[in-house]
Order: structure tokens, then sequence, then C-alpha cells
């Protein structure tokens, strides 16, 4: 089986620097959608957050807003968002991991993978307000594993909660947690497994010949090549997570989280004159997720020494 | 049976028939009034400065005008809230020529404006806002001032002198239950704290958001012998509910009642009796009751949009709403309508939808608009750290 796997990691090396000229030219012509794609779905729109962080009501440039960064209400929200985030990339990544790992010993053409491939795809989409549903009816206060856990072992599911007075689990964020884990596995799955098939049966039989066992394979080639990848799927899962905000929202209706503080001050009927509040809190989180950007390229520079 | 099911059915038709040739009739019979009296053409841009009928050439031009338009687009209008699901359907029934959009049903007061600014220019602009005083006080651009017919029913103290707003109805705050969960009607908000309400007290949105929620935690002010000028008492009584484990942080509908999530909610009782209604999706065990002492309400304006796409229709839809029909509609869901103590003096009201719903109690808080603004200040600090 490992025989007919694609080598991704092998393909990323060879690829560059074997390009046509020919091609070369007419190259920019398929790249233009995806760069017009994200010109006018992601550059534009982070530009008028930003813009709109640092203009008042009239549109004239002020950094008042940056005064919300003095409010401790706004400051836990950021812890909550950011541990609440990384707690989810851990956890699901390792458990995703381990999953990679296991559908790694099936028939890549086969029925288990197939469909484990399958699965992930369609979970890691599963989100929103219907998500939200699935856990309520299954968690909630009323939901069918709540009810049998009362029933059948006299035992309170609220009170895994980390804070006990903070409402029923499904609706803090300590159960958003859950929620949070339940899409990011299968993303995690998606965006780790190719770099995991991309691992040579070739390096495997070296060490053994060299009279390495599976532990030192894993220690000095398995890690090392597949740590980048790893990594950088966590922050894949870390920033779906972070900017996570229909699911939360169809969960709570209190500021604990980022995004949901966000939307209460763009269309807050009590308290007029925040609708630009939101544009500096944008700019706080695209701070935090180029710290933990950098973070990774030490990370992968550190690989890169592993790798040579 | 079979054969009997068709005779009704063909019965039917021939009644529906009717009813829609008659309709045609009195539809032609209007709008050829209309033409005959030469009504004003008036284009869009003079229609949008139109302050009454009169400047149309009368009601009857102002319909034609708007059926010309042939659409209108209301935003923010939630069908199970104080019967605008009725009362759009009334507007179609009464003019098929105009088609309505209803934009954004659950958004909030400043969506409204949010949309007025980004969709202004566009067909999509909303013509007419039911908006909260807040908002409306920050931003008076939006609204253009228009007088309906019966402009004169309408309370002093509750217009625009000028006619850039006017209330339109209040509901009161008031304390929906699933009787099968509760079994005993609460009398009191302290009833709340018990252990029967465990996990079952919720609002609607975050009252750092919401108008309707930042009234519940007045009423809590008011019943709690705190008063709308400070709300801190309002908070203390949601902060102990919250400790009791009873406050449920969720945003309430009709759907968390329906799944149990949401037992108890506070909210107007317009919304809370809409919610009960089996006939609109409601649990029928979900019944609600207006406590007793200081009640709390909060008019809800009605204004004409200032860069509305069909001002025509715009402003015939604002005849439509200050008609005794439409009044006596936002007083079968338990809203008090503005017109209801000229209505109840004409006879126009509808005496068994009052007795049903019962008269307004004397005691109501309503807050001036300098009030709201100043605790829609305080409850941005006091919430959250109460609530967080």
């Amino acid at each position: 089986m490992t025989v007919v796997a694609p080598d991704a990691a092998v393909d990323r090396s060879a690829g560059a620097g074997a390009v046509q000229p020919r091609r070369r030219r007419l190259g920019w012509l398929g790249f233009t959608p995806f760069a017009v794609y994200t010109l006018v779905f992601l550059a534009v729109p982070t530009v008028l957050a930003v813009w709109s962080g640092l203009t008042d009501e009239k549109g004239t440039f002020t950094l008042a807003n940056f005064g919300a960064y003095a409010n401790p209400v706004i400051l836990k929200a950021f812890g909550n968002s950011i541990v609440l985030s990384l707690a989810t990339a851990v956890v699901s990544a390792v458990i995703g991991a381990v999953i990679c790992v296991a559908l790694l010993a099936v028939n890549p053409v086969g029925f288990t993978r197939v469909v484990a491939d399958a699965a992930a795809s369609v979970f890691a989409q599963f989100g929103g307000v219907m998500l939200a549903f699935a856990f309520v009816a299954t968690i909630g206060t009323t939901g069918l594993l709540t009810l049998f856990l009362k029933q059948a072992f006299g035992f309170d599911i609220n009170s895994l909660a980390l804070d006990r007075t903070a409402g029923p689990l499904i609706n803090q964020v300590s159960g958003m947690f859950f929620v949070y884990v339940y899409f990011s596995v299968p993303l995690m799955v998606i965006a780790f497994m190719p770099a995991l098939v991309g691992l040579r049966p070739q390096w495997g039989e070296a060490v053994a010949t060299l009279g390495g066992g599976r532990w030192s394979y894993w220690v000095h080639v398995g890690f090392p090549v597949l740590a980048p990848s790893f990594f950088g799927s966590m922050i894949l899962v870390f920033a779906g997570a972070f900017s996570s905000y229909a699911t939360a929202s169809a969960l709570t209706n209190t500021g604990v989280i980022i995004p949901i503080i966000m939307q209460q001050d763009l269309s807050s009927e009590t308290l007029p004159g925040i609708a630009h509040v939101p544009g500096v809190l944008a700019i706080g989180m695209i701070v935090v997720m180029a710290l933990v950007m950098w973070l990774y390229s030490l990370l992968q520079r550190r690989a890169a020494r592993w790798q040579r | 049976m079979n054969s009997k099911f068709r005779v009704g059915s063909a019965l039917a038709l021939v009644a529906a028939a009717a009813i829609a040739l008659t309709g045609c009739a009195t539809g032609s019979g209007s709008s050829s009034a209309a033409n005959a009296k030469d009504c004003k053409t008036l284009s869009t841009a003079e229609a949008a400065k139109a302050t009454s009928a009169a400047d149309f050439g009368g009601f009857d031009c102002l319909v034609q005008a708007a059926e010309k338009e042939g659409h209108l687009n209301v935003i923010t209008l939630p069908p199970s809230w104080a019967n605008y699901g009725k009362i759009i359907a009334g507007f179609q029934a009464k003019y098929p020529q105009i088609k309505i959009n209803s934009e954004n049903p659950d958004g909030s007061s400043q969506d409204e404006v949010d949309a007025a600014k980004a969709d202004k220019g566009q067909s999509t602009a909303p013509d007419v806002f039911d908006i909260g005083t807040t908002v409306l006080n920050a931003n008076p651009d939006v609204v253009t001032p228009y007088k309906v017919q019966n402009w004169d029913k309408i309370p002093a103290n509750f217009k625009d002198p000028d006619g850039k707003w006017f209330y339109d109805y209040t509901g009161l705050i008031s304390v929906g239950y699933d009787s099968s969960k509760i079994k005993k009607a609460p009398t009191s908000l302290q009833d709340l704290l018990g252990p029967e309400y465990k996990n079952a007290v919720a609002i609607k949105d975050s009252p750092v958001k919401a108008n309707e929620s930042l009234m519940d935690v007045v009423l809590a002010s008011v019943q709690n012998g705190g008063s709308a000028d400070d709300l801190t008492k309002g908070v203390d009584f949601f902060k102990q509910l919250k400790q009791a484990g009873n406050f449920v942080p969720t945003t309430a509908s009709q759907a968390t009642v329906n799944n149990g999530q949401t037992p108890v909610v506070l909210q107007w009782s317009f919304n809370n009796v809409a919610w009960g209604d089996a006939e609109q999706g409601g649990n029928p065990k979900y019944k609600s009751v207006v406590l007793p002492g200081a009640a709390v309400g909060s008019y809800y304006n009605q204004a004409v949009a200032s860069g509305a796409a069909d001002p025509a229709a715009a402003r015939l839809w604002e005849e439509y709403l200050y008609t005794p029909e439409v009044q006596n509609l936002y007083l079968a869901a338990g809203a008090y309508p503005a017109m209801l103590d000229a209505m109840k003096q004409d006879g126009t009201v509808d005496k068994d939808v009052l007795a049903k719903v019962g008269d307004a109690p004397k005691d109501v808080t309503l807050l001036t608009a300098d009030q709201a603004s100043k605790a829609g200040t305080q409850i941005a600090s006091l919430w959250p750290a109460a609530m967080g």
C-alpha cells in the first residue's frame, strides 16, 4: 500500500525550478482568479476592518478606540478566546494525529480510508447553528446524553463546567471547547494526512538496516520530518477556533469571547457610538495570529535544522 | 368522504373567487376615483419630501403612487413580534400590487440604521423603521418627517411635533414560563431565585446590545427598590440569579423554549404571548405573567426613512399602521398601541381583545431618551462585570 502512496514531501521539494518558460508566461492567468478572490474577500475586508478601528463615527482618524484595551472585560474575553483556541488546537492536533497514524495502517483506497476521508471532509465543515443545536440536543440541559447520564448514573453533566454559576455547561466557554474540538479534529485529519502519507517507507527500512527500532524511527526521522506540518495544521485549527463566531453565538449571549463582543458592539441598540470598537479588536486578533505565526516560524527554523 | 371534500373545496373556491372579484372591484374603484381627482405626480425626490397624504393630492393618490412603486422594504420585523406576521399579511391583502420585502427580521435597531446607510440609493434601502429611541437619537438623519391622517389620535407626548418619529406600541416586561416545568406561576422576581428555577431563567440578547433585555434589568431595578436612573440593583438581581445557578446565558428564542433550554424568559409581554401560541409554532403550555408592582414599558418609534427606496409605499405603510384595524392587531398581541386612548374614546378599540389583554397598569416606568442613553452607558460597564 505504501508503494502507491503519492510522495508529497518529495514533490514539494522537487517541484520548484522545474517550470517550463512557456508555462510561466501564461502562469499569471491561472493565478488571477485566486488573486482576485483573495483581494476581494480577504485583503479588502481586512483593510476596511482595520480602518474602521482607526476612525470614529464621522470617519475622522482617531486612536480613541484603542481605549477598549483598558477594559478588563475585553482583556478577559481575549484571554478566554486564546485559552479556548489553544486548548482546542492542542487537543484536536493530538487526537487528529493519532487518527492519521491509525489511518496510515489501512488500505489507502480501501473502504475504511475512503469513508474516514469523506467523513473528515464533511465534519470539518459542520459548524454554526446546526452544530450548536446538535450539541444542545446531546449535552444541553434537556440533551439526550445529559438525561441518560442523570438517570443511569445520577451524574450531572453540568458539573463538568469550570464555572458552576455560569449556567449549563453547553452555554459557557468550557462547554464550547467540546463543540470546537468536534469540528477541529476532522480539520486536523484533512490538513495533516497528506504529510503523513508523504513519509517514505524506505526511511523506515533505512532506520531498521542501521539497527534502529520503531521508537528511534519516530524520534529521529518521523517527528522531525512531520513537525512543520503538524504545527502548521495546529495553527490552522487555532485560527479556526479563534475566529469562530456562529457556533459560539448560538450557545451564549454573553460577551465571553472576542467574536461575540465584536458582534454586540457592531449592532448595539443600547449604547450607540461603539460600532468602531470591533475594528481595534480585529487588529488585536490579527496581532495574536501574527504572534502565533511568528512562533511557528521559530519552530520551523528549528525543524529545518532537524531535517538537514 | 372524498366527494364531500370536493364539494367543500369547490364551494371554497367559489367563495375565494367572489372575494377576489369584489377585491378587484373596490381596488379599481378607488384608483379610478383617484384619477378623477387628478393626483399630483410626484417624482421620487418630491415624494421623499412629502409630509402628509395631502402632498400627493389625498390618500387615494398616495395609494396610487405606492402601487406604482410596487414594493415596500420593511426591516427587523419578526413575524411573531407584536403580531407583525398578521400585520404584514394584512397589508399584502389590502394592497396586493405592493410586494413587501422583509429584511433581517431578527436584527436590532442599530442594524436598521446600518442597512439604511449601507444600502443608500439602492432599491433595497429600508423604507420604514420600527426603531428604539436610543439608536434613533444617535442617528436623527436617517428619518424624515411625515404625519399620518390619524396624527391627532396619537397623544402629544408620544410624537415629535414635526413628525420625524411617533410611538407605535409598547409591551410590558413579563415573565414567561413553561407550565409543564414550573408548576406555580411566579408572583415576584424573588421567586426566580428558588431551586426549582435551576438553569431555567433566560433573557433574549445581552442588555449591552438589546433594548428589550436592558428593560429586563430596569424591571429588576424598579422591582427591587432601585430606579430607572440607577440600574445597580437590577444588575445585582441578575448576579444573584447567576450565583443561584438559575441564569442561562444563551439567547432565548421560541426554539429554546420549545426544546427546553430556557423554560423561563423575561421579555416583552407581546413576545411571551406569541411564544405560547400554538398557531404561531409556540408551546401551548408556555404561559406568561406581568408581575404585580412596578411595570416597565418602552415605546418603539415609527419613522419614515429619509433614504427610502419607495417613498410613497413607506408613507402608505405608516397610514396603514395607524388605522384602528392594525392598532387592534398590536393590542391583540399584548402590545399597547399609541392610539389606544383615542380608540377607547371613539369606540374603535376591539373591546373583546382589550378585555382579554387587560388595561395597562397604572404604574408603568417609561424611560426618557436621556434615561435610556444613561442606562445604556451604565449597563455597558455593570453587566459584563457582574455576568461575564
